[in-house]
């Protein structure tokens, strides 16, 4: 007989991978949706409205649209791991959505290394991104596959630097305590804590420089780079497979502006020390995803080695003063 | 090359750019040989839209011809018009009256304008921004507005005939250009702020893709290239035509020859165009806008004439041979577009992929335009 | 260089291509001025400079030399005369001048040497006229068909080319 907790907690975690699953797939639908109405905002236009009251319905339209198409597979593909890709793109980013607490209750795991969980799932949708690249037996996604590596190679460093150091000034991996650390009103919070280290404001902008870079974002978007690269990794890719990685490119960015809030902007804690709770959590998470929204519609693409070469020559130098300046800090007032 | 790297394998690949890719803004190919994301050799392929217009010119009448000329390239068709006429005239000797050539240059500038704004947001396109293309294009819209209303197309223009233009102008258009003018010169600071000085634009167009003055006289690379590259040559000074002495312009030089220069180049011109714009407007002399006596049938005397206008892309040639006859015996078009693409294989070689698109897009190539 | 010395150095090209002297029993050809100096505003250029084919590369030197750019190549079908006329149109990017040096071949064998080595543009007008007039380029890296299609066999601008 099974101890009817063990049930309970199987099913709670059932709904909430379902759940899980349902939110990345509504977030791609309608940070898609925002992708076409924030710009058109900037752009004088109106976006997508015909479908649905102010094209709400859009989403849906696209998602119908994209499954009733055929997957095509033409000669020359790695059948398996063409198929394979975009699955590998899409569970690692739900997984790490696993980890993430959105609120002191609404969270499917507290594990005391979820910090390490979500950065180990994060760096394994390179490799699907990768080999969907490779097996498509192209070549532009074959030069896309190149790039991308290379590029999130860069830029996990200096991400986890950053990262490092905040764990050195909080001591502790599990994600609900950095939160609890940053209780109360925004200067708890780890973007200001300056006696930790003075740097912390400049280590928020490399967090979200790197998450952009490491969820393939513009400016850094060079596996899909549309007018070098057709669409990059995705360029074989119909019907449903391109549809997953583009539910996964939504998903990352939520699994990035998720960590960013968590790790900095004091996750579900109100900025005036109100009412805490999962609002706030959201709230701070589109305010992010907007911002990823208007970088990509306000710059221009660089460079490849001008992306690398900020990586190396700028970010991950940066990353290691912080680092170096946090230990002592810790050392001197800790 | 160093001892190191000479003991690793080389392979080289054949990368096929188009004749559709987003990149190319048309039927251009080019056969890329890639090292990895060097390009060793770029090999364009051009014809797809070849529609053999230099035949079409000696198969039918002049007047017949003279829609076609807008059809080259369609992005600043007034220019094209602009050749062909003149040169016509010039062969037949027809004096155009003097409201007709100033309302020809109005034309013009208002559609070089035009034109270099589809280009700033085009190329911005080509390196990955797409929002300023929009804003270009709102611009843009007003000058086809204001040509529509008066030439009754907002594309292919077949405003100019010979003798003059079709259509006088109205006061609404004088007072609507005026506003424009006005608009546009608020508008620039607005696009020097946000590409500019973009510091990633910046840092795509600086110092990539340098044509050198030699390479461009070599190549007969002309207009924004070659001022790009440190050469004052625009046919609007050198051999004045029409009323633009008239004009007090200048022809803006960059001498870095690179894809920022071009661009700078294509900036400066436009507040060149307003320039010349309130002037001619200030200057509009009233009378007929269509030479009297301009015979039904022309047939110029024998002999041969060309005749260069500056047009958004660089110099459009007409080479015009007649017999005596309704029609042209030979009619050649020098496309500015098909001698800036020609050094394309010879400047892209050791570009990156990206950097060779940004070259590309600086050309500002319409293809239509060299496949003719 | 202005335009007078560059009418000195064609006309040492026109005298040193001069034809054998005729036959005893032919009479002399009506001698044909072979740089003529034209009025721009007129006929678009300021020099009309005649050569025989086989000195074109002379005429593209000293082009070359006077830092003239070469604008276009192209060809007249002169049918009555069983003759192809070759058409250079070089411009001065400084003064604005403009050269037109022809040469006339017979069109059974149009042939005449390439001036791509001096002028690269050259390349890509030289094919566009082999497309249109079957004019061969003798030392032209790759005379293949450039605005036509790959197995083009016909020269549409010739004038007894009918579709």
């Amino acid at each position: 007989m099974i101890p009817q907790e063990i049930i309970w907690e199987v099913v709670r975690l059932t709904l909430y991978v379902v759940g899980l699953i349902a939110f990345a797939a509504f977030n791609a639908a309608y940070l898609s949706l925002a992708e076409r109405k924030v710009p058109a905002l900037f752009q004088l236009r109106y976006g997508p409205k015909e479908v649905g009251p102010y094209g709400l319905l859009q989403p849906v339209a696209d998602g119908l649209k994209l499954m009733s198409k055929q997957l095509l597979v033409q000669d020359g593909t790695d059948v398996f791991l063409f198929k394979l890709a975009p699955v590998m793109v899409i569970v690692p980013a739900v997984m790490c959505l696993a980890v993430i607490p959105f609120s002191e209750t609404v969270s499917a795991r507290n594990i005391s290394l979820g910090l390490l969980a979500v950065f180990s799932f994060s760096s394994v949708h390179v490799l699907g991104t990768m080999l969907g690249g490779w097996a498509s037996y192209n070549k532009y996604a074959s030069i896309a596959a190149a790039r991308v590596v290379a590029q999130n190679i860069a830029y996990e460093i200096p991400l986890l630097l950053v990262v490092v150091a905040l764990v050195m000034a909080t001591h502790t991996c599990n994600l609900h305590e950095i939160v609890d650390q940053q209780a109360g009103a925004f200067w708890h919070w780890n973007v200001f804590r300056f006696q930790v280290s003075p740097l912390m404001p400049v280590s928020f902008l490399l967090f979200f420089i790197c998450m952009l870079a490491e969820a393939n974002r513009a400016p850094f978007d060079m596996y899909e780079a549309e007018s070098e690269l057709v669409a990059g990794a995705f360029t074989e890719y119909s019907g449903m497979g391109f549809g997953l990685f583009f539910i996964a490119e939504y998903a990352n960015i939520v699994v990035g502006c998720s960590m960013a809030t968590v790790l900095f902007l004091g996750g579900w804690h109100c900025p005036f020390g109100l009412l805490p709770g999962l609002h706030w959590f959201l709230i701070k998470l589109y305010v992010l995803c907007f911002c990823v929204i208007w970088v990509r519609w306000s710059f221009p693409r660089t460079q490849f080695y001008t992306l690398l070469n900020l990586s190396w020559k700028l970010l991950i130098p940066l990353a290691f003063i912080n680092l170096v300046l946090t230990a002592v800090m810790l050392k001197i007032f800790g | 090359m160093t001892q190191g790297t000479q003991s690793i394998h080389r392979e080289t690949f054949v990368l096929n750019l188009g004749p559709q890719h987003p990149a190319t803004h048309g039927v251009l190919r080019i056969k890329l040989t890639m090292d990895g994301e060097y390009i060793e050799d770029a090999e364009p392929v051009i014809g797809y839209g070849h529609r053999m217009q230099e035949k079409m010119g000696e198969n039918r009448s002049y007047a017949k011809y003279l829609p076609n000329t807008a059809r080259l390239d369609y992005v600043a068709a007034m220019f094209n018009t602009h050749g062909y006429v003149c040169a016509v005239e010039r062969l037949a000797g027809i004096a155009v009256p003097e409201r007709a050539e100033f309302i020809r240059v109005i034309t013009a500038e208002l559609n070089r304008v035009a034109s270099h704004l589809l280009w700033v947001g085009a190329f911005l396109v080509d390196l990955g921004g797409f929002t300023p293309l929009l804003y270009t294009f709102d611009d843009r819209e007003q000058i086809l507005d204001l040509l529509e209303a008066t030439t009754g197309a907002r594309l292919t223009f077949c405003y100019y005939r010979f003798g003059g233009v079709c259509n006088d102008i109205d006061d609404d258009f004088v007072a609507g250009t005026r506003k424009f003018i006005a608009h546009l010169r608020s508008r620039m600071p607005m696009y020097h702020a946000f590409i500019t000085k973009n510091i990633i634009f910046r840092k795509r167009c600086e110092e990539i893709a340098v044509i050198s003055a030699e390479t461009c006289r070599k190549f007969g690379a002309t207009g924004p290239v070659i001022r790009g590259s440190g050469v004052a040559y625009d046919v609007r000074k050198l051999e004045p035509y029409s009323v633009y002495p008239r004009f007090n312009f200048n022809v803006p030089v960059y001498p870095e020859g690179d894809c920022m220069a071009r661009y700078r180049v294509r900036m400066d011109e436009i507040e060149e165009s307003l320039r010349i714009l309130e002037q001619a407007l200030d200057q509009l002399p009233g009378g007929p806008v269509m030479a009297e006596k301009v015979p039904r049938i022309l047939k110029p005397a024998k002999g041969d004439c060309y005749f260069n206008v500056e047009s958004a892309r660089g110099t459009f040639g007409v080479r015009l041979v007649s017999d005596g006859t309704d029609k042209a015996y030979r009619l050649k078009l020098r496309s500015p577009c098909f001698s800036n693409l020609s050094l394309f294989q010879e400047c892209s070689r050791g570009l990156l992929l990206p950097d060779a698109l940004a070259l590309l897009g600086s050309l500002d190539l319409v293809i239509p335009d060299i496949d003719r | 260089m202005s335009l007078e010395n560059l009418t000195k150095k064609f006309l040492e090209i026109a005298v040193q291509s001069a034809p054998p002297a005729p036959g005893p029993d032919t009479p002399a050809a009506e001698p044909q001025p072979l740089v003529v100096a034209t009025q721009h505003a007129v006929k678009g250029y300021d020099l009309d400079v005649t050569v025989p084919p086989e000195r074109v590369l002379d005429a593209a030197r000293i082009m070359d030399e006077a830092a003239f750019m070469l604008e276009s190549i192209t060809g007249v079908d002169w049918l009555a005369e069983q003759q192809l006329e070759v058409v250079y149109d070089y411009t001065c990017l400084v003064s604005g001048a403009r050269v037109t040096v022809r040469a006339r071949v017979p069109r059974a064998t149009p042939e005449l040497p390439s001036i791509e080595a001096l002028h690269p543009g050259a390349n890509w007008h030289e094919r566009e006229a082999h497309d249109f007039f079957g004019l061969i380029f003798t030392g032209h890296p790759g005379l293949i068909a450039l605005l036509l299609p790959e197995d083009a066999t016909f020269h549409p601008l010739l004038k007894d080319f009918s579709a």
